[in-house]
């Protein structure tokens, strides 16, 4: 029983890591009908921001976390001015390149910068806790305490506001939101600088039971793909679903069947589920 | 200008390049080029496959690098863990390719446009996973080696570079010849029209399903193939030859050669392996140009170097027509404002 709920709780980090990355994703998909390609590779440069101001310039863990989610959201929005905005009205299949070689980009340019060694993002919570026969590690905690934070911040900020309700008019309906006057640009804009900013943080909680190197983002994207499909691309409530659905997969998949073979459980998941629907699990009416 | 320009839309040109890439290990002595070359011309092998399903079709296959690994690993495996001959192993690595294809494309090629992007990314994904962890078959993360190259009869020892070379082309000519017919065929035009609208196609006749489907086949068994000679030529391979970094390279050379066209995919690979070639000491950070410079294509250039110049001259021998016209109407000359639309769908069909 320990061990079912140690994997219930290593589920339940992942997952919220999961959710956190393809709700940026799937904000952007809602707003811009991009699929990002390069999200992981703003996780990734969040990540190096984070371990070099804490390494670097000695600030602590609380202030790289901030330092980290400022400049990827800078990054993101120079991204949606410098290449989406641009590709607009171009073909579908221009966008998906686009974000392709920024992708490359971002990565040879971290590549160059701190080479391709792996590193370990020191922490100060190390303690490691004990309930019963859980142990649990603090940052484990601070993770799903950081990511269900934030995930409600950006309910209440998208409910509450006015800005936020500006983006969700325009992710349910474009041409209706230009009809009330809403600025298409500021949207476009600001919904980037949030996505950016939930990629870097959630790499800033997660690299510290993970390891930092240029690819980190690669398997992740992957994962978040699969989840905002599952979730129904553009749905906020779906990504975090989503996301817990496959970190209990994982979890669970890993201890009980295969740990060899973990990664692979999204990805079957995936062709599975779109084999028998090909508009993933929660999407109503047509894409 | 105007002599330059028909000259480039001539069949003639790809005579001259023709006779340019089979007198090419005779003027160059050294042998390193002439290997590059054979390699540069098996990815071009890959990339025509790709712009059959990306540049005909319309649907972005980010599984590309796999099927291409497929085909390698088949090649390695056969004639290493069974001791099979190449040939035989190459044919298998083909029909692999076909196989695999149909599977994933009937499963794959139901989802539209970011799904089908997005499910061939994991699919590729996939791929490299089980080259990766199925030791039993694939030998893991070791890879394979001492790979069996292709048998000359006797005749040709193809483990030297020069007439591999000539393998490799004769391989690249058939390929290009292939995908000329085909762009000129019907089924060509089938695909275009997928490519311009789905709706529109269905609303003609065409079956949508089936000629994706053949598109998929076509351009995995293109992908299989290249990975066969590659494995030929290299005679050692790993799981990295599946990783989506390759996809992403072959997507390069199709975007800087001309996506959808006849020549883009060999002058852009040309292009790039030769750049790179050039710029070797930045290999590793070869993405800091590459990545800006799709960007910027997609953006201002979204044709590549064959589209562009087809789209320039199509707008020259218009404007020119219209001249003409104008000039001509005193004169009683007529049909000249027609002849620059055919010129321009005749050039785009031979390009």
């Amino acid at each position: 029983m320990d061990l079912f709920l140690q994997q219930v709780l290593n589920g339940l980090t992942l997952g919220s890591i999961y959710g956190l990355i393809a709700l940026g994703l799937t904000l952007v998909y809602g707003i811009l009908h991009v699929p990002n390609f390069a999200h992981g590779a703003l996780y990734m440069v969040g990540a190096y921001v984070a371990y070099f101001t804490m390494v670097d310039l000695g600030l602590n863990y609380w202030l790289a976390m901030i330092a980290a989610g400022a400049v990827v959201a800078f990054l993101s929005v120079l991204c949606e001015r410098l290449v989406f905005h641009p590709l607009r009205h171009a073909p579908p299949i221009h966008d998906k390149i686009a974000a392709i070689g920024i992708l490359l980009f971002l990565e040879a340019v971290v590549q160059m910068y701190w080479g391709a060694d792996f590193r370990r993002m020191p922490t100060p919570y190390n303690e490691i806790l004990h309930f019963g026969g859980l142990t649990i590690p603090a940052q484990r905690l601070l993770i799903i305490a950081g990511a269900f934070g934030l995930m409600g911040a950006l309910h209440l900020y998208l409910k509450k506001t006015m800005t936020g309700a500006t983006i969700i008019a325009m992710a349910q309906n474009r041409e209706g939101a230009f009809l009330v006057g809403i600025d298409a640009n500021r949207v476009a804009m600001m919904t980037f600088a949030i996505a950016g900013m939930l990629a870097a943080v959630g790499a800033t909680l997660f690299a510290p039971i993970n390891l930092v190197y240029p690819a980190m983002g690669h398997l992740l994207i992957m994962k978040a793909f699969v989840i905002i499909i599952l979730g129904g691309m553009g749905s906020i409530p779906g990504a975090i679903v989503g996301g817990l659905i496959i970190g209990f997969a994982e979890a669970l998949g890993g201890f009980y069947i295969s740990n060899e073979y973990k990664d692979v459980i999204a990805f079957a998941l995936l062709v599975v589920i779109l084999s028998v629907k090909p508009t993933g699990l929660f999407t109503k009416g047509v894409r | 200008m105007d002599r330059l320009m028909n000259f480039l839309v001539s069949p003639v040109l790809k005579w001259a390049l023709l006779v340019l890439a089979v007198v090419f290990p005779l003027i160059s002595d050294n042998e390193y080029h002439i290997y590059v070359m054979a390699t540069a011309f098996i990815w071009a092998i890959a990339v025509y496959g790709m712009n059959i399903i990306t540049g005909y079709c319309g649907q972005l296959n980010l599984a590309h690098g796999g099927f291409f690994a497929i085909g390698a690993y088949v090649v390695a495996i056969l004639t290493v863990d069974h001791e099979w001959a190449f040939w035989p192993a190459f044919i298998a690595a083909g029909l692999a390719g076909a196989i695999f294809g149909f599977l994933v494309g009937v499963v794959s090629l139901r989802l539209k446009e970011h799904y089908f992007a997005i499910f061939t990314l994991c699919v590729g994904f996939i791929i490299y996973l089980l080259l990766e962890k199925w030791e039993e078959l694939t030998h893991g993360s070791l890879g394979i080696i001492n790979i069996a190259p292709p048998e000359g009869f006797g005749l040709v020892d193809f483990t030297e570079t020069v007439p591999f070379y000539y393998l490799v082309l004769a391989f690249l000519v058939l390929s290009v010849w292939l995908v000329s017919r085909l762009s000129r065929s019907l089924l060509g035009r089938t695909f275009l029209a997928i490519r311009i609208s789905d709706d529109l196609a269905q609303s003609l006749g065409i079956n949508l399903m089936r000629n994706k489907v053949l598109a998929f086949v076509l351009s995995t068994v293109y992908a299989a193939s290249a990975g066969a000679l590659y494995a030929g030529v290299v005679r050692f391979i790993g799981p990295a030859e599946a990783d989506v970094v390759h996809t992403f390279d072959m997507i390069t050379y199709l975007l800087v050669g001309g996506i959808g066209t006849l020549m883009g995919p060999l002058l852009g690979t040309l292009a790039i392996t030769w750049l790179t070639q050039m710029l070797q000491s930045l290999e590793e950070y070869r993405m800091i140009i590459f990545g800006p410079m799709l960007v910027i294509l997609v953006i201002f250039f979204p044709r590549g170097i064959v589209g562009g110049f087809l789209t320039w001259r199509g707008r020259r021998l218009a404007n020119k027509a219209s001249q003409q016209g104008q000039d001509g109407k005193s004169q009683t000359t007529v049909n000249t404002p027609s002849t620059p639309n055919a010129d321009k769908q005749e050039a785009g069909n031979n390009a």
